[in-house]
């Protein structure tokens, strides 16, 4: 049972690497623009779908194929943010879900339509192949779905703390008519973090589809995690979503181990809501003022 | 416009009271009780989002809930098909109801974007449930209910239609009653600025909980009612997200916050559902044309469609005022903004 519940923990933490990807994307987006990307779910499946279209067309690796497919869904992410978030002026909070929803059904009808409903999944060598850790078997995909995962977030870090770009980025996180009032340009910023967003969305893909069988309507069940983790972490806080998913997973996967799998994401909402009871806020989300 | 005020509603009410009779075809029929109970549902939820501004996307809970509770209900009780179960249906919105007290009081102990995806949060809580707790809901294989077979084919709506459009009137005159009571004006308080709300002794928590209370119990109603109507329910027919986006879409389409909105938007959205369910199957097509008259509503008619005719309306009338030119006439301030402005009007009356 120890070692089970170890097993658990391991992947727990290997998998919460690629949820705080994901997450990363989704609570970068809110904390520069405010608006909560119900869409990232689909873009996530869609980045899977890209990768495995790649791989079965072209037998592009699935983690080679993340060169093609991130640029593509960067691009994707700047136009959706330049066609459909950028003309809402009133009342942009609640319009930006519903947008973002409506975007991730078309994506779903696309998807259900161009592939069918069946459920795929990511195949590689890596996938299969598993090494022994004490007695207990480890597919090298987790390892090196979190290697990416951390090579990524890596990356966003030194965008986000060593780059001019970066300055002006958590300028607009901090204060957005400020860093507008100080020459920044915030409708650029915008469309760029929503284009890093949704890449880092297709990165989360790979790693997703290549441990889980997925099909178009799998959004539904990971945008509600995702949304729980960034919940959780506090809104626009990348450290809380980083936490948070790792936290969620971990617990996921020990109850999945020690009671039933079928419970382990309702004991995840469980805890999301026994935290918000305690820190309305999130875990290390600032207290919401005044807006005026 | 006072007479107009209360003509209005009657005209409409005998609108809805004919049209069975008139229309008797049985898929017709069917298309105008699924309107009904969206457009109830959609009345019951624009009380609490519509007038404290808090989009709430979790509503399916209570539709599910009510549901099952209607399932349960007619199971353990032996409820004989025909007309008993829709006398259930108070105690099913009471049921809901009561659900709601403790999410809600969990949800609105956040405020904006956080409350949206704690009430989210919980719908797929209560979906996962309904799966999980196998010994009362029967996981994904679902509960059937009594199935009325003396009723004939032709015959089958009428009563669902009549009940619905009765559900829709209490909702409507709770809705109404709210819109021009201290206790709504003290909603739209917290719509337009909760903390000045609060500091000018609005008792905003109690106010949110009571509205969202309410709106539950319309919604909880609908959600009994329509698992009579299928004679069967499972756990993504309960809790369906789409139901979620839908009420919502509808109130938007309409105008978030008026009364009539929600009615409109359900009258235009679910013959347009049901019709593109039909043609499009289900090769995903539905889902995008859904998608894409979704995303066209917002982008063009990000107020809905009777707060743009009344702007539309006011600043014609202005113009007009203008145009008879007596000059010392200041035009209405309030023609920027008419859905507030006309509703703590009312409240002033008072």
């Amino acid at each position: 049972m120890a070692n089970l519940i170890l097993g658990a923990v391991i992947t727990g933490i290997l998998t919460g690497g690629v949820y705080a990807l994901m997450a990363s994307g989704l609570t970068l987006i809110f904390g520069v623009m405010e608006i909560i990307n119900i869409a990232q779910g689909a873009l996530v499946i869609l980045g899977a779908y890209l990768s495995y279209w790649l791989q079965a067309n072209y037998h592009v690796d699935i983690l080679i194929g993340l060169l093609i497919t991130m640029p593509i869904m960067f691009f994707l992410g700047v136009a959706i943010e330049w066609v459909f978030i950028r003309p809402l002026k009133i009342n942009r909070t609640m319009l930006s879900i519903l947008v973002t929803f409506a975007i991730a059904m078309i994506i779903e009808g696309v998807l259900t339509n161009r592939v069918g409903a069946d459920y795929v999944e990511l195949n590689a060598w890596y996938v299969n192949a598993s090494f022994k850790i004490g007695n207990y078997y480890l597919p090298y995909i987790y390892v090196f779905g979190f290697v990416l995962s951390v090579i990524l977030l890596i990356g966003l870090y030194l965008l986000l703390y060593r780059t001019k770009f970066g300055y002006s980025l958590r300028a607009s996180m901090q204060n957005r008519t400020a860093a507008e009032l100080i020459g920044i340009d915030i409708e650029r910023v915008s469309a760029i973090t929503f284009g890093i967003g949704v890449a880092l969305a297709a990165a989360g893909g790979v790693a997703f589809g290549a441990t889980n069988l997925f099909n178009p309507g799998s959004h539904y069940d990971l945008i509600s995690r995702l949304l729980v983790i960034i919940v959780l972490g506090g809104l626009g806080s990348l450290r809380g979503a980083l936490i948070a998913s790792i936290a969620m997973l971990v617990i996921g996967d020990v109850t999945a181990v020690v009671w039933s799998p079928v419970w382990s994401s309702t004991v995840f909402f469980i805890v999301l809501v026994a935290v918000l009871v305690i820190r309305p806020q999130g875990l290390f989300g600032q207290t919401e003022g005044r807006k005026q | 416009m006072k007479v107009f005020r209360i003509v209005f509603p009657l005209v409409l009410l005998a609108a809805f009271i004919a049209f069975p009779f008139v229309f008797t075809d049985p898929a017709t029929t069917t298309v105008a009780v699924f309107t009904l109970f969206f457009a109830a549902a959609g009345v019951g939820w624009n009380i609490f989002s519509g007038y404290t501004g808090y989009i709430a996307l979790g509503h399916a809970v209570y539709f599910g809930i009510g549901a099952y509770a209607m399932a349960l209900l007619c199971q353990d009780w032996n409820i004989q098909p025909g007309y008993a179960p829709f006398f259930l249906l108070p105690l099913v919105g009471l049921i809901a109801a009561a659900f709601s007290v403790f999410f809600g009081w969990i949800a609105l102990r956040t405020r904006r974007h956080t409350f949206v995806v704690i009430t989210i949060a919980t719908f797929f809580i209560m979906q996962l449930m309904a799966y999980n707790l196998r010994a009362i809901t029967n996981g994904s294989a679902g509960i059937s209910l009594p199935i009325p077979f003396d009723w004939t084919a032709d015959f089958f709506n009428i009563p669902f239609y009549f009940v619905a459009l009765a559900i829709l009137v209490l909702a409507f005159i709770a809705s109404w009653w709210i819109h021009n009571s201290k206790y709504g004006l003290g909603l739209l308080a917290i719509r337009d600025d909760e903390d000045r709300a609060l500091g000018l002794g609005v008792n905003t928590g109690p106010f949110k909980l009571i509205a969202f209370v309410i709106s539950a119990f319309f919604v909880g109603m609908v959600g009994g009612l329509h698992a009579y109507f299928n004679s069967s329910i499972f756990p993504p027919f309960a809790f369906d997200a789409l139901f979620d986006v839908a009420i919502a879409l509808m109130a938007f389409l309409g105008g978030l916050g008026t009364l009539y909105g929600p009615i409109l938007g359900a009258l235009i959205l679910v013959p347009a559902q049901q019709y593109l369910t039909v043609q499009a199957g289900s090769s995903g097509y539905n889902l995008i044309m859904y998608g894409v008259i979704f995303l066209v509503i917002i982008l063009l008619l990000p107020e809905g469609i009777l707060p743009t005719i009344s702007k539309r309306w006011n600043r014609w009338r202005a113009s007009r005022n203008r145009a008879e030119a007596t000059p010392d006439i200041v035009t209405s301030p309030g023609a920027e903004n008419s859905v507030a402005v006309e509703s703590s009007g009312k409240g002033v009356e008072q």
